[in-house]
């Protein structure tokens, strides 16, 4: 949302023109804010009757259900497999599928790290619940490629059905799932079937994003050579294609395990087994030490999937197989893992229960987080509330009552014309669409709210995203020392550090924007590092050669080189705090947040809940294509300046 | 090629592992071990074999310490129990599909009750269990000592001043709650001409928290809260009082200014476990305590960090009088 600086200074006088019109529609905007503010607002209503009409859907799928009884059985069945899997391999075999698996892909290190990982989740007395955790992703991942791939590929290859399935996909990621998560149950019942399609609903666009990623990624060159030499479009597929994007295809598995792993507590909310119950019963006692165990264990399994599968994606590359390499070690390789599994199966029918890891090895940070919890909140609460009082008396509540007290026409236009201004004439249009349906759906007043702590917690996630991303791509030694850290916020559930933040930063909107920059920041970070790092050295070497500090190479080379990565940062920054708003309402922040919650715990808010989450969705696709086009406009006019 | 051969050899590998995982699957069997049956206590052991009992547990605590003395003594009369931990709204269609056999704690649903009971006939009132909930308007005790006329509703306008907060707009802060729990709170402000904002915390673990910061550091907060309720044994709140209820001053939800009824939590099961009329249903109709015995359990598992198992066991024998009562005869 910041004004576009640009930095061709030759073209100063379009320039200046520009300036002085947006000052003349600041002044004038200012003019009718202060001239109609209070009128034309459109205060929020309980009874808005769209919502009671939406509660319909539910009833309607709760007649509808036995037409998807196949498809929950067939899941049922999907799950019960890599539960009896699992249970077959009892602990010593999982640990050594793991070893065996990180020494295929990767070598000693990544084995040593798998086995030192899935044993930890034992010594953390939470070996059954992991396992059904572990299970349960392995369902909804397998279901997730089965379906997510083809149509990558699909649309890798043709634009209609991308056009077609990309708006889809938004709705997939940002949709909030708490608000079809009560009907959902309703359809596919209680338990693991339901918590499998709710995952794979969250976790397939990746999938197939970074599928059509992969193969559009191939080079027209040499799909051309291809076709010249006669192969037919099958044989530029098969062997073409998706070998070459097989790198790519092997980041997206890698994303939708990710996406995956954060949908654990969900599964909790609809009774399927695993971490996210821990987690869950741990928060009703308000007991932060077990809650964090839970946390720690998804953590784990996050580190280890997120290392194998990055390996295993690099070791599916037939590029970086070298001809010559060395068969007979590699036999040696399988024969020694398969020998080692087989080992640890058979050691394991020695124990009385192989399914059961051994208790007295276990371990809890229970008391020691409980302990460190308790003395941060009592040494620093009060700061911490004086803060958020300043914070939000001078930022936040401003903001948010200019939103919701302007006429609502004139918060519309002036959003429009930050997208016409930002991204030209398709995102004001997209822009107007989306607000236009917001206020059809009755929730204006609780979308402008949503926005302001969304728009704060975006313009904090960016600002230390930024800073921090640039002091990693500077710092090695920083960047390795940040990244247990980011590892661990990104995939802590939030569910974990909540009652934490309300205790330091009491329920409020504070709470949840210091809960979503938690969850936004790495990965801005990390792309930011990564575009950075990501200059070409010779752009480097010439403008340290003519006599740049690091000061003037940042600012002047860096920056403006890496301006294409720092878009998609903002972007995405901004579509992981959405993802946070439900979490909002859990901590106080009310507005849309709530609404969604409300609506997955009591019936008749349903209609409400899933107006809220289509609102949500709206938000969401609008400052997407904000900050979208910005990204696309803001190359070529590099690509120009350079 | 080298990649084929590859695939093929982690392909052997993972059937054979296959393989061998299913025969020492089917080898391995959970061996629970023998509980030491104090004189006359509960064993929580039982052969298993007269049948599953699907019970349902609430997301508070009260309802763990509800579940898991039921679970042990049902697993004494010889059935299997399964337990999920689930959010009212969505366990209460389980009754229809079979997921769930018995709630053990409900807290008046009429909505639910309207489809479940009235509508669809899947499910029953098993009558009270014994424990009486009582929502309203919550202070902490240290308040009561400062500003003692706080607990009467009438001067509530006095006091709005003292919780304002970053939130509440200029006007005190009203804490709501959890948004699975009945609510009248903003109905309740407006119907009582209060100069408060009703600011929901959104979850039950963000108002625990809230009151036990409040009570630590002393900071002013008043918002929905019940009883019982194990954090009520660490930390003391004081209910205020509104305008005594009567009956059917809450009918329209928009005009109540009436306090929260007195609430006779009851069980729910679903009509075909009744129907059976078995043991399993005879135990759990007679089943009723009181909000001192659930106490007793909550805080062993909320305070003292026991597992709802041991706490259970730990109350069933010391309270050997009170459960036998509820043993069908055999």
């Amino acid at each position: 949302m910041t004004a576009v600086s640009l930095p061709a200074a030759a073209r100063l006088e379009p320039q200046t023109a520009r300036r002085l019109l947006a000052l003349i529609v600041a002044i004038l905007v200012a003019v009718l804010f202060v001239a109609f503010q209070g009128q034309w607002t459109l205060p929020h209503d309980e009874e808005y009757p769209l919502f009671k009409s939406l509660n319909g859907l539910r009833d309607f799928v709760d007649q509808n259900r036995s037409v998807v009884d196949p498809i929950r059985i067939f899941i049922g069945t999907l799950v019960d497999f890599f539960v009896a899997i699992i249970a077959g391999l009892g602990w010593p075999g999982v640990l050594a599928v793991a070893g065996g698996l990180g020494l295929i892909f990767g070598g000693m290190r990544l084995a040593t790290l798998s086995i030192l990982g899935f044993a930890s989740l034992g010594v953390l007395g939470l070996w059954d619940a992991s396992m059904a955790t572990l299970a349960l992703i392995l369902a909804a991942v397998v279901l997730a490629l089965l379906i997510g791939i083809p149509l990558g590929i699909l649309i890798g290859r043709s634009d209609r059905a991308s056009a077609f399935v990309t708006p889809i996909l938004d709705v997939m990621q940002i949709m909030p799932t708490f608000a079809y998560l009560a009907p959902m149950t309703l359809l596919f019942l209680i338990g693991s079937p339901s918590a499998t399609i709710a995952t794979l609903i969250y976790a397939i666009p990746p999938a197939i994003r970074i599928t059509s990623l992969g193969i559009r990624g191939v080079g027209k060159e040499t799909v051309e050579a291809a076709v010249s030499l006669g192969s037919t479009r099958w044989q530029v597929l098969t062997k073409v294609q998706v070998p070459l994007a097989r790198r790519t295809i092997g980041i997206g598995i890698n994303q939708t395990i990710m996406m995956a792993l954060s949908m654990v507590v969900i599964a909790g909310l609809i009774g399927a087994p695993g971490l996210g119950r821990n987690i869950l019963q741990a928060l009703s006692k308000v007991d932060v030490g077990s809650a964090f165990d839970a946390g720690l264990a998804i953590v784990i399994l996050a580190i280890v999937l997120d290392r194998l599968t990055d390996r295993a994606g690099e070791w599916m590359d037939p590029r970086s197989h070298r001809e010559d390499e060395d068969q007979k070690r590699r036999r040696l390789l399988y024969g020694a893992t398969f020998a080692a599994v087989a080992g640890a199966v058979i050691l394991g029918r020695f124990l009385p229960d192989a399914t059961k890891f051994p208790k007295d090895l276990t371990f809890s940070f229970r008391e020691p987080v409980n302990a460190i919890v308790g003395w941060i909140t009592d040494t620093f609460s009060g700061i911490t509330l004086a803060i958020k009082g300043i914070f939000t008396d001078l930022v936040l509540n401003p903001l948010e009552s200019i939103l919701t007290t302007a006429p609502w026409w004139l918060v519309v236009a002036v959003i429009v014309l930050i997208a016409w201004y930002i991204s030209g004439r398709r995102a004001s249009v997209t822009a107007a669409i989306c607000l236009g349906l917001v206020i059809l759906l009755g929730l204006w007043n609780h979308a402008m709210a949503t926005l302001a702590t969304v728009l704060v917690a975006t313009i904090i996630t960016l600002v230390l995203g930024v800073g921090l991303g640039i002091l990693t791509a500077r710092n090695d030694r920083v960047r390795a020392a940040l990244r247990p850290f980011l590892d661990m916020a990104q995939t802590m559930p939030a569910f974990v550090y909540l009652i934490p933040a309300i205790a330091l930063f009491a329920p409020s909107r504070f709470t949840a924007i210091v809960a979503a920059v938690i969850y936004a920041v790495p990965p801005v970070i990390r792309l930011v590092d990564a575009g950075i790092r990501g200059v070409s050295t010779t752009a480097m070497e010439a403008a340290t050669a003519s006599g740049s500090t690091e000061r003037q190479l940042l600012w002047n080379v860096q920056l403006p080189l890496s301006r294409r990565a720092l878009q998609v940062a903002s972007n995405q920054g901004i579509v992981l705090v959405l993802a946070m708003v439900v979490i909002g309402g859990l901590v106080g922040a009310g507005a849309l947040g709530y609404d969604v919650v409300a609506g997955f715990a009591q019936g008749e808010d349903f209609g409400k809940g899933l107006a809220a989450g289509i609102a949500i969705v709206l938000l969401g696709i609008m400052l997407d294509r904000i900050t979208h086009g910005a990204g696309g406009r803001r190359t070529t006019e590099v690509a120009e300046a350079g | 090629m080298n990649h084929k051969g590859m695939g093929r050899l982690l392909a052997g590998v993972v059937v054979i592992g296959l393989v061998l995982a299913a025969c020492s699957s089917s080898a391995g069997g959970s061996t629970k071990p023998a509980g030491s049956a104090a004189t006359g206590g509960a064993t929580c052991t039982g052969s298993g074999d007269k049948g599953a009992v699907k019970l349902m547990i609430n997301t508070w605590v009260g309802a763990q310490a509800n579940v898991a003395v039921i679970e042990c003594l049902l697993t004494q009369l010889g059935y299997k129990v399964a337990t999920n931990t689930l959010a009212e709204e969505v366990a209460w269609p389980g009754f229809e599909t079979g997921e769930v056999d018995v709630i053990l704690e409900n807290w008046g649903h009429p909505d639910l009750e309207k489809t479940y009971i009235k509508d669809k006939k899947v499910a029953q009132d098993a009558g009270p269990n014994g424990v009486t909930g009582k929502i309203g308007w919550y202070v902490p005790e240290w308040m009561v000592e400062k500003y003692p006329d706080i607990l009467d509703g009438a001067n509530l306008n006095k006091y709005a001043d003292l919780f304002k907060t970053s939130e509440s707009g200029g006007k005190g802060q009203f804490l709501g709650s959890d948004p699975t729990f009945v609510t009248n709170d903003e109905a309740l402000v407006k119907n009582l001409g209060l100069n408060y904002k009703v600011v929901y915390s959104g979850s039950e673990a963000a108002t625990i928290t809230a009151f036990q910061q409040a009570t630590k550091n002393k900071t002013p907060l008043i918002g929905y809260f019940y009883d019982p309720q194990w954090l009520l044994n660490t930390v003391k709140l004081k209910k205020v009082n509104l305008p005594a209820y009567t009956d059917g001053c809450d009918a329209d939800p928009k005009k109540v200014a009436c306090d929260y009824p007195p609430y006779t939590l009851n069980k729910i099961a679903a009509t075909k476990f009744l129907a059976k009329d078995d043991a399993a249903a005879k135990l759990i109709k007679n089943f009723t305590w009181t909000n001192a015995d659930q106490n007793l359990v909550s805080d062993d598992i909320a305070n003292h960090n026991m597992t709802a198992t041991d706490a259970a066991k730990k109350w069933l024998d010391a309270h050997q009088a009170t459960w036998k009562a509820w043993m069908p005869a055999s």
